[in-house]
């Protein structure tokens, strides 16, 4: 490899800082010049080492290191073949296709690829991959497109992780391929691929933004998971502090004269160490109701990802997901970190009693009341997320009521705009007059529930 | 003491030698860290080696290390100094100066300092690993205190003035993830996420630990112990415990683990009342053996 000059490599991690930036990695100057201090540090030959080192600087979570691993292939591979565009050179080396495939049938080279992932070789796998593109092409069922291409070279070659019993036991198809190998194995076809049709057009396809289901980011089909959970760690600090300004004077410590008389006898009664009363921050208790029956299907999501978020931020903190009856998801949460086994987990085990499908809030707030009643005190915070229909029910108000009477502060999260509210089955208005009702189906929203709630208020009930 | 490392693989070594067989970017991320002074935060789950990784590079380097256990509500008396008091008042008794100025002067000197974990890894005047463990588990307030410690490897004591650091201390900082850390302590730090080692890499680890181990009897532990992690647990194996299991079949002379010996032996792998009935269910039946011997 020819050493790039340094202003054309000093340009190219600029380039490559901007775009990981465009995908929503948070590069800043900072970490760019860590970034050129690191490869000052490492030799350039080991491709391993330099993208380790770049991540190390330039990734700072797990989901920034996805998105750059990504963005490095992608950017890297763009950047080569770019210049190799602009120079003319074509890939030589390796197994020559055209001299091998006389002598190479089908059935071998599913063995020999098989044998290289079983091995986990990455350059026998680089170098089979040609020859199975190179006679794919001469079957000519290349379709020209390259995700389609992909998958019907894997079915011809028989790449299965599943065992195949009827194969010989020496065969290490036998026991079944490794799955990350077959993985590997593609994205190494598909970048054969890529570069072969490189090669033919002498010009780089448009580059194309990674989508989200490239990121693999546990998204909702509402909102973004990362938004919520910027929103409820502010909310999380907001619940912290708030009252403390009405408190006012209280704020100042005071003096345990227990203690410091205590204290003093150490030197002959001169209260020369004064104790003061600990101040004791608060912390705030939160239980979150959430309606997961049909008519809030489509807002589920977004409350469920409130939950996580909550979940993240909160340590006391008990939840609850309810259809007809309540049942407690307190469990799931601090077991699963992970929004979508979450999500999963309680869908299908959350065991909701649910026997009709329609809300009971009535039913609800008793139950709500018998599970909770001794802890529920002016520090803790109930939150509702539901849509507040009844199906015709009893809503059963005054016992909401005295369940907002017990909690310090009672909010409830409307998934419908307010437009609808005490329209049909609606019973919004029988509830509001306990709590504070919020409409909240987007992030924005949420924020807005955030900022109300510094607002100074007289604590209902 | 040694010197600096001058490559990657001179650290890779270098950890290995002391018991420690770093993954792939591990030894990268140490090297870098080494060389160009900047902390490392190490992030990944419970048990895969972060805190044994600081102490190996305390090993390694021959440095002693120094460190900071976090939890809620931990505070710069805690970390940083402290003024002895009872002594300063000592001082003032036994001295009977009346001149305040001067006093003032005595009493606020080193002498009457007494240094915390960051302040005795900053004043040290030999180099030390500073590890600072689970800073997750602090408040966002201690993390900006870090800050300047950690850009500067310098303290600031409104009474004294600044203590600087007088060798560059390698300084690592584990989190376990349970919160988000902020930006401004993450753009501070090179990142270095540590996970599950692959089977192979655990093997290798077993084997260091246990040498006498037999390849398929490694093989097939490190094969269910990585079943297990897939399951769904409230706490997953950590290597310590694989390690932990390996040597305990080996006193028990087991040449093969079959669904008796797992049975009897799992509960060094798995601490929970609900994760053992999972995995016996799961596992346990999985393996050869008589038949229902399991729960």
């Amino acid at each position: 490899m020819p050493a790039p000059d340094q202003a054309g490599l000093a340009a190219r991690l600029l380039e490559f800082g901007e775009e990981l930036r465009s995908e929503g990695v948070a590069v800043g100057t900072s970490e760019l010049l860590d970034g050129f201090a690191v490869l000052s540090e490492i030799s350039w030959e080991d491709p391993a080492d330099f993208r380790e080192a770049l991540a190390a600087t330039l990734a700072k979570s797990q989901e920034d290191r996805r998105v750059f691993e990504l963005v490095f292939e992608r950017f890297f591979f763009r950047a080569a073949e770019m210049a190799a565009v602009r120079e003319g050179v074509r890939e030589e080396g390796g197994i020559d296709p055209d001299e091998v495939n006389a002598e190479l049938d089908m059935e071998t080279l599913r063995q020999l690829i098989a044998q290289a992932l079983h091995d986990g070789d990455e350059g026998r796998m680089r170098d089979l991959a040609r020859l199975a593109i190179a006679a794919f092409g001469r079957q000519g069922e290349g379709s020209g497109v390259i995700g389609v291409d992909v998958q019907r070279i894997r079915r011809q070659l028989g790449l299965r992780s599943e065992p195949q019993p009827d194969l010989p036991p020496e065969d290490p198809r036998h026991e079944g391929l490794p799955r990350d190998e077959i993985r590997r194995f593609e994205q190494i076809l598909r970048r054969e691929l890529e570069r072969a049709q490189i090669e033919r057009t002498e010009q780089l396809p448009p580059a194309r933004p990674l989508n989200e289901l490239d990121r693999a980011l546990p998204s909702g089909p509402l909102q973004d998971l990362a938004a919520v959970h910027r929103v409820v760690a502010q909310l999380k600090r907001r619940l912290k502090t708030q009252g403390q300004e009405a408190r006012g004077r209280k704020r100042r410590a005071h003096v345990d004269m227990r203690k410091t008389m205590r204290a003093s006898l150490e030197y002959g009664g001169v209260p020369l160490n004064v104790k003061l009363k600990p101040v004791r921050p608060r912390r705030p208790e939160i239980f979150v109701l959430c309606d997961v029956s049909t008519s809030v299907t489509s807002a589920s999501v977004f409350f469920l990802s409130v939950m996580h978020a909550l979940h993240d931020s909160f340590r006391k903190m008990r939840s609850f997901v309810f259809i007809e009856r309540i049942s407690e998801v307190t469990e799931v949460f601090a077991k699963e970190r992970d929004f979508r086994a979450v999500s999963e987990a309680i869908g299908r085990d959350a065991g909701v009693a649910d026997i009709s499908g329609y809300t009971d809030y009535g039913r609800v707030w008793r139950e709500f009341r018998d599970q909770v009643e001794d802890e529920l005190h002016p520090r803790a915070t109930v939150i509702v997320l539901g849509d507040a229909r009844t199906n015709g029910r009893d809503p059963a108000a005054p016992i909401f009521g005295s369940i907002t009477a017990k909690a310090g502060r009672t909010f409830w999260l409307n998934p419908e705009p307010r437009l609808y509210w005490n329209y049909g089955d609606s019973v919004i208005a029988a509830y509001e007059q306990y709590c504070e009702a919020y409409e909240c189906w987007t992030t924005r929203q949420l924020e807005d529930f955030v900022r109300a709630l510094t607002k100074p208020l007289v604590t209902g009930g | 003491m040694l010197a600096e490392p001058a490559s990657v693989q001179e650290v890779a070594d270098g950890l290995q030698s002391v018991g420690y067989l770093p993954g792939e970017s591990t030894a990268l991320v140490a090297y870098l860290a080494a060389r160009l002074g900047k902390p490392i935060l190490v992030e990944g789950p419970a048990g895969v080696g972060k805190t044994e990784l600081a102490k190996a590079l305390s090993r390694y380097l021959d440095r002693t290390l120094i460190r900071l256990q976090c939890y809620e509500g931990l505070d710069e008396a805690k970390a940083l100094y402290e003024w002895n008091y009872r002594k300063q008042l000592l001082a003032i008794q036994a001295t009977e100066k009346t001149d305040w100025d001067a006093t003032k002067g005595d009493i606020f000197g080193e002498e009457f300092l007494l240094e915390r974990p960051l302040m005795s890894a900053i004043a040290s005047p030999d180099p030390v690993v500073l590890l600072i463990d689970e800073i997750d588990k602090t408040d966002q307030e201690f993390e900006a205190m870090l800050l300047e410690v950690l850009s500067e490897f310098q303290i600031s004591i409104p009474e004294l003035g600044r203590v600087e650091a007088r060798t560059q201390p390698i300084v690592l900082l584990t989190s376990n993830n349970t919160r988000e850390l902020t930006e401004a302590l993450k753009r501070r730090c090179l990142y270095l996420w540590l996970d599950y080692p692959e089977l192979d890499h655990e093997l290798a680890i077993v084997k260091l630990h246990s040498p006498e181990i037999s390849d398929t009897l490694g093989r097939r532990l490190v094969e269910i112990v990585s079943m297990v992690r897939g399951l769904d647990l409230k706490k997953p194996p950590s290597i310590a415990e694989s390690i932990d299991w390996a040597r305990a079949l080996l006193l028990l002379g087991a040449d093969d683990i079959d669904q008796q010996t797992f049975n009897d032996t799992m509960s060094i792998i798995v601490k929970h009342r609900t994760d053992l009935d999972i995995v016996v269910e799961r596992v346990g039946a999985k393996l050869g053996g008589p038949l229902g011997a399991g729960a």
